[in-house]
Order: C-alpha cells, then structure tokens, then sequence
C-alpha cells in the first residue's frame, strides 16, 4: 500500500464538502432531537436517558464506524465480498419477518434486549454494492435483456421481502434506483413509464379510474405530439377530444335530466366514453402512423392500451381481489381514508406546525406545536416539523440545500471518479439520500402519503443513522483511495 | 454545459428542491390558514362557569340558591417535590389519599399531559382558605371556584330535582352544548328547566408559550367572553304549605298535592318519602343510599304512580250520568248492603236507604253508583255497550284522566282509562257487558291515574267544570311558560250539572258525626271545606286511602288530592292530611281543637304497613 507516489495524507484525499455536511445534519439533527423531546422530558440534552442523550452515543459510536471504515478496511475488498453480503442480508430480511419483533404492525425489527436493530436500513448497502458490482463489470450492457434482469433481480429481491414485512416506506427508497440504472445507460423512457404507471395506479386509486384514463390520454398524445413535432396537429385535434373528455361527466349529467331518454344513459361510466372514443382513434393514428412511418407513434399507442389495462386491473384488483385489511392498508398509505386520529390527523398537525414557523421560525425550543406532543413520532419520522417550526422558512430551506449540496457533492466525485464500481456506488448512494430527502419532507409537508421512513442523519434512530454512516463512508472511503493515486 | 445524462439528473434534482422549498414557502410564508390552527394549539382557554339560574317559590323565598365551593386541582406536570404531610394535614386528608392519588395520575400521565384534575371537590370556602395561604408551597396545586347549589328552604327535594356532572353519556346526548367537567339539572325543574337555569359558559384566552406555562392574556382580552349567569324561575310551589305537606307525609308512603283551582298553579306536590333537600346538594355522596331504599324516594309517586282512584271516581260516574241524561239528582235507588246482580254483589257499607244522588254522595254509596254506571253502558241511544263504553271513555278522558295532563313537570305519567277495544280484547267482542266492567262505576278494575290526576279532577270541581293545565312553572320576563298553560280547558260535562256535585262533597264533610257523612273528620270550622273520600282495593295489602277536597265551597282557593298507601279507610288517613293542608294554606295555622289530629297524623307511621322488596 505504501507507495511514494501516492499516499498522500488525509487533509488532502477525504472529501472534506462531505465530512462537513455528514457532521452539519448529525448536530442539526441532535438539536433538534433535544428539541423536540425537551418539554416532556426536560433534562440535560447530554442526558443519555433521554433520546438526544441516546442519539449522542449513536453518533460517538458512528464515527468509531467511520473510523473503521476509513482507516481499517481496504476498499477493494467491498467488490469481492459484496455478493456474500447481499445474501447475508436477503437471509436476514427474511429472517427478521420470523423471528423479529413486531413495531407498529410491521415486523422488520431485531430486539436483542433493550437495543434493536433495523435490517432494511442496511440491506440498501449490500443492494448498492452487489448493484455496482455487477454493473461495472466488463462487458456488462444494461440494454441487454440478460444484463437488464439481473440488474432488476438484485433490486426487486430485497425490495419485496421488506414489501412483505409491511415496511412499504423502506421498499419505495428502492425505486430510486432506476436513477443509477438510467445514469448507466437504460432509456429514460423508463423512468417516464415507471413515473406514469405509478401516476396511473394512485390517480385510479385516489380519483376514479376516469381520471386515470383521461391523464394517460392527455399525457400519451402530448408525448407523442412532442416527440414527432407535430403540435399544431394535438392542439388541432387531440386538444378539443381531450377536451371533450373532460366534460363528459357533466354532458351525461345535463343528459340526465330529460326524462324521455332511455333509462340505461345515467348507468354510463364516463370511464367507457374515453375508452370508446379512444378505441374509434386509434384506427386513424394507426392508419397515418403506418404511412408516415412514424414508430414513436405505436409505441406511444401501445403504451396507451397498457396503461388502459393498467387502470382497469388495478381497479379490479383493488375493489375485488384484495381483502379488506389490505385494501386499508393501501387507502391510509394513499391518504384516502380521512382519519383524524390517524394518518390525516399527522399530515394535518405536522403542516400546521411547519406552517406556524413563518419566515423565520419561533427560535430554538420556543415551538410550541412540537413540544405539546401535537405532532406524533415527532424526533423520528417528523423531526422536520420541529425545525419547520422553531428555525422558519429559512432554517428548513437551508436544510434541504444541505443535502442537495451533499447529493450534488457525492454525484460529483462518482462522476469524477475512474473506477465504475465508485461512480455506479455512488450514484445509489446519492439515489437513497434523495428518496428519503424526498419521501420524508414530502410526507411532513404534505407532497406524499404519510410513508414511515427516517429523515437522513437528522432523525433519532441508531439503526437509520449507522446505515448512513456506513453507506456514506464507504463511498468516501472508495472515493480516498481514488485520490490517493491521482 | 451538455445536456448528458448526470446533468439532466442534477436538473431532476434541482427541480425537485424547487418544489419542496415552494411548498415549504406556501405553506410557511404564503398561508395563513396554519399560523391561525397552530395558535388555536398554543392558546389555553381557561373556562368560567356562570352562576346557575335561582329558583324561587311563589312569594319569593328561596327555594334553591348558590353558594361557592373550589375544586382543588391539580396539574401533574408542573408538580414538584412536596411535603405530602404538611399537605395531607392542611387538606385534613390521609397522607395515603395524596399518595393514591399522585400514583395515579402518575399511571395516566399519558392521558392527562398537561391538563389539571379535581383532586378534591366541592371543598368548602373554610376548608380551602387553609390551604390557599400556603398555595406558594406546592406549584402545580390550584383552586378552581365553582358555584354549587344551596337549598335554605327543606322543602320540594323531589320537585327541584338534583345537579351533577354530565357523563359521558350526556355528553354524546347532548353534543356541542355540554363538555366533561360541566354540570347540569338531572331531574325535576334542574332538568326541565335546565336551558334557563344553566346560564352561558364564558371564557379567558391566554397564551402559552413551549414550556406551557402562561405568558399573557390573548389580544389583552378582547376576545374574552364573559359567563351570563342562568336566568332565576319562580315556581308556583308555597314554600311553608310545601315544608308543612312534607312533615305530614312522614312516615307514610303516599302523595299530597295541591293546586290552585283558579290558575292550575301547583301549591305543594309531595311525595313520601321524598329526598331530603340537604342530600340533592351532595347528591354524589347519597346517591347510594337512595338508590338502594326500598322504598324508592327517587319515585316521584305524584306524577308517576298509577293508583286505582277508589270512590272518589264515582263523582266522575255520576257527573256523566246527568250529562247523559240517564238519571236524574232527585232519582233513588236502594241499596241492600250490596248491589246484586246475578248470582254476584259489588258490597256497600250500612247506611239509610233508598238514597238520592246528594246523600249517594255524602254517604259514598257503591250500589248507587253500579245503578248510574249501568245506565250510562245500556243506554239506547247508542247501539251497543261498546259505542256507550267509548262515549264514556271521551267523557272520563275529557276530564284530563287516562292521558298526560302536558304539566310542566318531566316524567308525567299518562294513566290509563279503559274503552271497548280493550275489553273485546280481553274478553272477544260481546263477550262483555255491564256487570262484567261493573267495578269500574267505583272507581276500580282496570283504571290507573296518579295522584296529581285527581287534584286536576278536584280542581275541576271546584271551578265547576273547566281547569288550566297543572304547572309548576310562573310565568316571568326571563323565563316564558308554554301558552297552553293559559288556555281554559272544558270538559265534555256541563256546568249546570256541578252544584248538586258539590252540594253532597259539602255535605260529606260538613254533616257532623254520625249523619253517615264520610268525611266529617275533615270539617274545619269557617271553611267550608267540600271533599270525596274514597277507599282503594291495593292487592298489596291494606286498602288505599284517598281523599280529594276543594276548600271554599264558594271561590275556592286550594285543591288538594291525597293518596296514602296503605292507609285503609279514606276518612282515616287522607281525608285528616288533607284538610290539615287546607287549613294551613287557608288560615296560615291549625286551630286549637285540631292540634291533637295534626299531631296523630305527624306521628302515625305507616312504612310497615307497605310491602316492599328488599
């Protein structure tokens, strides 16, 4: 290891931006932690009975981790261990459905007394490494068939057990993904069919399958309309169709009240009018689409038929395939459920506690909304409520440019880097940090269904916060030993 | 810069802090929806109770006023180390109540948060002030003032009815108007007239600030509201006729009521045994006690016992019979010991015979009367017994009996006159006739009607064939009594047929002893009191004695009705409690002659006679 060339000493091979910002949102997240827990147990925040006494130690025991992984383990050991790692973790993920404790209705939690222990929080680890492992091999093309299912078993594997322990939250920080897998080359087409096929399934779910069909019908033709440059002709033709389609539920409403129509006019679903007037289209554009030699314009149709039937059957499946419990569970996921103790009673506490900070907030521990233990699992999943509130507008947005700046910084160095395995690593790296930045300030803020996950390095929680640690550190890690030579 | 693929990830990525930070801005700078909830959150608004409505009786005595008492409360969160001695012995409590006490809000400190509990309530001033002196020694430990009920008169217990806080189960009743903590009116005028008497709740607003303590009045108090206090009713109830009706009933198991013959006011409704006015003001602390008496004083057996009237109904038989046209008062008939008909006889007691309607009255004839009661079922002019047997129910109902009479008192209950559905029920259609119903002419059998039923019917009477509904309630500026109270009601008997009436009441009290009048025991000199005893089979035991009476004969001022359980003859009990009442009522004090009756009928103690369960 010791070269006279390299080695060059530690100021100058970590990427100080990173440490810094890792450090920053660990002591935002300690204050506030305190913060949030201070009325109710109103001790020291050294105080390790209390939870920022706890996350305090979570953190000294995070950076001895750091230490270990910065200074002990040679980076290039993490691309030949990283299958043995990743089916170490699948046989937890499933061990812990059996033998785990249950929190909260899901069963993803190892207790071993008074500590416990989150596997899904690490199995993102082992996914990202046998992801960049593999992918960086020689010869690896994601747009072959073969090279693209591997790539999508290693995801969905890990993805699906934590479906099955009921930890949807975790399971979504996987889609994120499909960034790293379109930096490495796959259509961003796929990111747009992947984007509109979970538009589809919320809209039908949410609205009604109507207005899932009257999207995808909007969304289709404009693409295609786009694509082939042909907008006089959408705004022409498909504008008014779509606008037509738009009020057909008023139109069979108005037609409603003539009592001489026949009966069967008012058992219309506006659903099967789009449907119609759809299936009369497609002959035409087809028809034009074969003269004119356009190929955009069937895949855009055929996409058009596949989300139809998307809708229909997540209608089906919903309403009649699901047993109840599950179809509640997926209504309060959605939100759909107005449950004033539940979940909407959350959003709705959490918006009005952010909401009261105002451009500047109440100022450290003067909240009031968070100390009255209005907003539930408020150092956990809502920590961002306390520093919505006591720090305003500009302490929360300067949290997110935080880690936007640490996204921004870890894409950087994997783009910087010449090693595959690194820049792949990273990108999921910096894919998770933006699904949880993402899902949980979405959540709190009222962009998202209120999905149970940790706000990166600030929420309490020593399995969330290790998990980071460790995935951030080995990417710096991987990162220095670039640097060493170079 | 190119457009590759890591820059149009940094692009997505922008886009999206974009839209977070707007959101946050809408939410945060733009709206101002949330800032107003969140204040909603962080502002306490402490209650204060208004003073309850006063109740007065008709000359302006208190019956039921208010007195203050505190609620220690407690806060647990803001309690510190204190000397649970010193408190214990300032609140002359156990140390070990205090003990149970703090473990158990310890236990519900979840559910309790940062709200108070009573730890004590309805402490009286005396024993609050000791440890309002050294309140500075245990922070988290305040007193929350409260008006309770105060009752100077002893009079009514079962009339006014008794305050308590509101259950859970109230609470759902009544949504929006009552929350836990709130008191209101259970039963008696506190429940009738519980949307006067309760006032308006108002409140302070102060702010809070993270650490719950109190910073300052919200917008200096502008948007306080203060409490109206409850709006005062005046009853039509005489307070000292009310205490003097109750010391006469003791010991006995029965009603007095008194009404206003000219007005329908009720002087005095009682019933034995009542509820003592000193336990409606800790109804909490007694509320066992009375629930578990056998003999049920919670009854309010004036308004809610359904008693066969005895012969005091054969004045309602024998009004009819003239309306009908079925005799006259000059007609006779004899009487035998008994009226036979059949193999069968309705018994009658000895006394002179054949007898005119006047003496039948006097004398309380049964015979007479199934003679009048059997004319009015076979009279031609209808063209069965059951078109007769529901005429003369119309009649009966018309003079407020079989139905409620809508007094102003809750829980009133309707009685029951039976008609011919019901008898072809009983026993198929024509397999009835006259004799089988015979004991109805007496005022037995299948009829139910409550004490106040007869003192409406002896109103009746008095003003010779009209009433004014019963009520409890004067009107007043503050409070509006229902106009139906103001309303003459008429029954379906004439006038013309009432003096004859009163003429045999008169005499039944007014013959002297050993005329055959019924009811001389109740004569008092100079009043010219006109009365009906009547004498009621009780399965249960001895018979029920019963009593109505009107006193003056000319211009009456007092009605009263008295049905003692168990009390067997009606000259022996009714007749002397209720004339006693009269003369109280009339002439403010019994004469000399009639202390040694008052006092037999203060003492008499009739509790064992009645059959209770135990």
């Amino acid at each position: 290891m010791v070269s006279s060339r390299g080695n060059r000493g530690l100021a100058k091979t970590l990427d100080w931006h990173i440490i810094i910002c890792y450090l920053l949102l660990i002591f935002i997240g300690w204050l506030n932690i305190y913060a949030s827990v201070h009325s109710s147990e109103p001790t020291s925040i050294f105080d390790w009975s209390c939870r920022s006494g706890k996350q305090f130690i979570w953190f000294l025991t995070s950076v001895g981790l750091a230490s270990v992984i910065l200074f002990v383990i040679n980076p290039r050991a993490y691309e030949g261990l990283s299958f043995v790692f990743y089916l170490l973790m699948i046989g937890l993920l499933v061990a812990v459905i059996f033998l785990g404790v249950e929190v909260k209705g899901s069963r993803s939690w190892f207790a071993f007394g008074p500590v416990r222990f989150q596997p899904a929080e690490f199995s993102k680890i082992t996914t990202s490494l046998l992801l960049a492992t593999v992918m960086s091999q020689l010869g690896y093309r994601i747009t072959r068939i073969k090279d693209f299912f591997v790539t999508a078993l290693i995801i969905l594997i890990p993805m699906l057990i934590i479906v099955l322990q009921s930890e949807t939250g975790s399971a979504l920080v996987y889609v994120g993904f499909i960034f790293v897998l379109y930096r490495e080359g796959l259509s961003g087409w796929f990111i747009v069919l992947t984007g509109m096929a979970i538009l589809l399934f919320i809209t039908t779910l949410t609205s009604s399958a109507y207005t899932a069909l009257l999207v995808l019908f909007v969304l289709t033709t404009l693409c295609d309309s786009l694509y082939t440059g042909k907008m006089k002709r959408w705004l022409l033709i498909r504008f008014p169709v779509a606008l037509f389609l738009i009020f057909v539920p008023m139109i069979l409403q108005w037609l409603e009240s003539f009592e001489s129509l026949p009966a069967f006019v008012s058992q219309i679903n506006p659903a099967y009018v789009v449907v119609a007037v759809v299936a009369l289209m497609i002959p035409f554009v087809t028809y034009k689409a074969f003269r004119e030699r356009r190929i955009f314009t069937h895949l855009a149709t055929i996409s058009m038929i596949a989300g139809a039937l998307l809708v229909f059957s997540t209608q089906f499946i919903f309403n009649d395939v699901l047993q109840d419990h599950q179809r509640k569970r997926i209504e309060v996921l959605l939100g759909m459920k107005e449950d004033p103790s539940g979940v909407g009673y959350n959003v709705n506490q959490s918006m009005i506690a952010i909401g009261s900070g105002g451009a500047f907030g109440k100022g450290y521990l003067q909240g009031t909304q968070t100390a009255f233990g209005f907003v539930p699992e408020q150092s956990t999943d809502f920590i961002f409520c306390t520093i919505g509130e006591e720090w305003g507008f500009v302490g929360a947005s300067l949290l997110i440019l935080l880690y936007a700046y640490l996204i921004f910084r870890i894409i950087k160095d994997a783009e910087r880097s010449r090693e595959a395995f690194t820049r792949i690593y990273g990108y999921c790296v910096a894919s998770c940090i933006f699904m949880h930045l993402f899902i949980n300030i979405g959540m709190t803020i009222g962009l998202m269904p209120v999905i149970g996950i940790p706000l990166p390095l600030v929420s309490y929680g020593g399995s969330s916060l290790w998990g980071f640690t460790i995935m951030i550190f080995i990417f710096v890690a991987l990162d220095r030993n670039e640097r060493k030579y170079f | 810069m190119q457009l590759d693929r890591k820059n149009k990830l940094l692009i997505g990525l922008g886009a999206v802090v974009a839209i977070l930070v707007a959101k946050l801005f809408s939410i945060q700078i733009l709206n101002d929806d949330y800032k107003d909830a969140s204040l909603s959150n962080s502002m306490i608004r402490t209650t204060i109770y208004p003073t309850r409505g006063i109740i007065h009786d008709r000359n302006g005595n208190i019956l039921v006023g208010n007195k203050i008492a505190y609620d220690l409360m407690v806060t647990p969160a803001e309690v510190e180390e204190f000397d649970t001695l010193a408190l214990a012995k300032i609140l002359g409590k156990e140390p070990e109540f205090i003990h149970e006490k703090m473990a158990e809000y310890k236990k519900r400190r979840r559910s309790i948060g940062f709200q108070s509990v009573a730890m004590i309530k309805h402490m009286t001033p005396e024993e609050y002030l000791r440890f309002d002196e050294v309140k500075y020694r245990f922070p988290g430990f305040s007193g929350q003032a409260r008006s309770i009920r105060e009752y100077p008169f002893n009079a009514g217990g079962n009339l006014l009815g008794y305050v308590s806080e509101v259950d859970a189960d109230f609470i759902a009743k009544h949504k929006d108007e009552y929350k836990s903590g709130d008191y209101a009116g259970k039963t008696g005028i506190e429940a009738a007239r519980e949307k006067e008497l309760r006032g308006e709740k108002g409140y302070n607003i102060y702010l809070r600030n993270s650490r719950n303590k109190i910073e300052s009045p919200y917008r200096n108090g502008e948007m306080d509201k203060e409490a109206k206090a409850g709006n005062d009713i005046t009853t039509t109830i005489d307070a000292p006729l009310q205490h003097y009706g109750q010391e006469l009933m003791k010991n006995k198991v029965g009603s007095l009521v008194a009404i206003e013959p000219s007005t329908g006011e009720i002087l005095a409704m009682i019933s034995s045994p009542g509820i003592d006015v000193d336990m409606l003001a800790d109804i909490g602390k007694h509320y066992g006690e009375i629930a578990s008496n056998p003999y049920k004083p919670m009854f309010n057996r004036a308004v809610q016992a359904p008693y066969p009237p005895g012969s005091v109904f054969k004045l309602v038989n024998g009004l009819i019979g003239l309306q009908e046209g079925v005799f006259t008062p000059s007609t006779r008939y004899s009487c035998s010991m008994g009226y036979h008909f059949g193999r069968n006889k309705l018994g009658c007691h000895s006394h002179k015979s054949p007898i005119d309607f006047e003496e039948s009255i006097m004398m309380s004839c049964n015979a007479y009367y199934c003679n009048v009661f059997r004319a009015i079922l076979e009279n031609d002019r209808y063209k069965d017994i059951g078109e007769a047997m529901d005429q003369w129910n119309r009649y009966v109902k018309s003079f407020g009996f079989g139905r409620k009479l809508g007094s102003d008192f809750p829980a009133e209950l309707g009685g029951f006159i039976p008609d011919a559905r019901y008898y072809d029920r009983f026993y198929r259609k024509g397999g009835w006739k006259a004799t089988t119903v015979i004991s109805l002419s007496i005022g037995q059998g299948e009829i139910g009607c409550t004490p106040l039923h007869l003192a409406n019917f002896c109103a009746i009477l008095a003003n010779r064939g009209w009433y004014y509904i019963p009520h409890i309630v004067k009107d007043s500026k503050a409070v509006k009594i229902d106009p139906k109270y103001k309303e003459k009601q008429y029954t379906l008997v004439d006038t013309t047929h009432f003096p004859k009436v009163i003429k045999g009441m008169w005499r039944a009290v007014n013959s002297g002893f050993g005329s055959g009048g019924t009811a001389s025991i109740a004569a008092v000199k100079g009043l010219d009191i006109c009365g009906k005893t009547g004498t009621a089979q009780n399965p249960h035991g001895d018979d029920n004695s019963v009593f109505i009476c009107f006193a003056p004969a000319d211009n009456p001022k007092i009605a009263v009705a008295a049905y003692i359980e168990n009390g067997g003859f009606g000259a022996r009990w009714a007749a002397p409690l209720a004339s006693l009442l009269v003369e109280k009522y009339l002439n403010g004090e019994i004469s000399e002659e009639r202390k040694p009756l008052e006092r037999r009928m203060m003492d008499g103690y009739l509790l064992d006679k009645v059959k209770v369960k135990k």
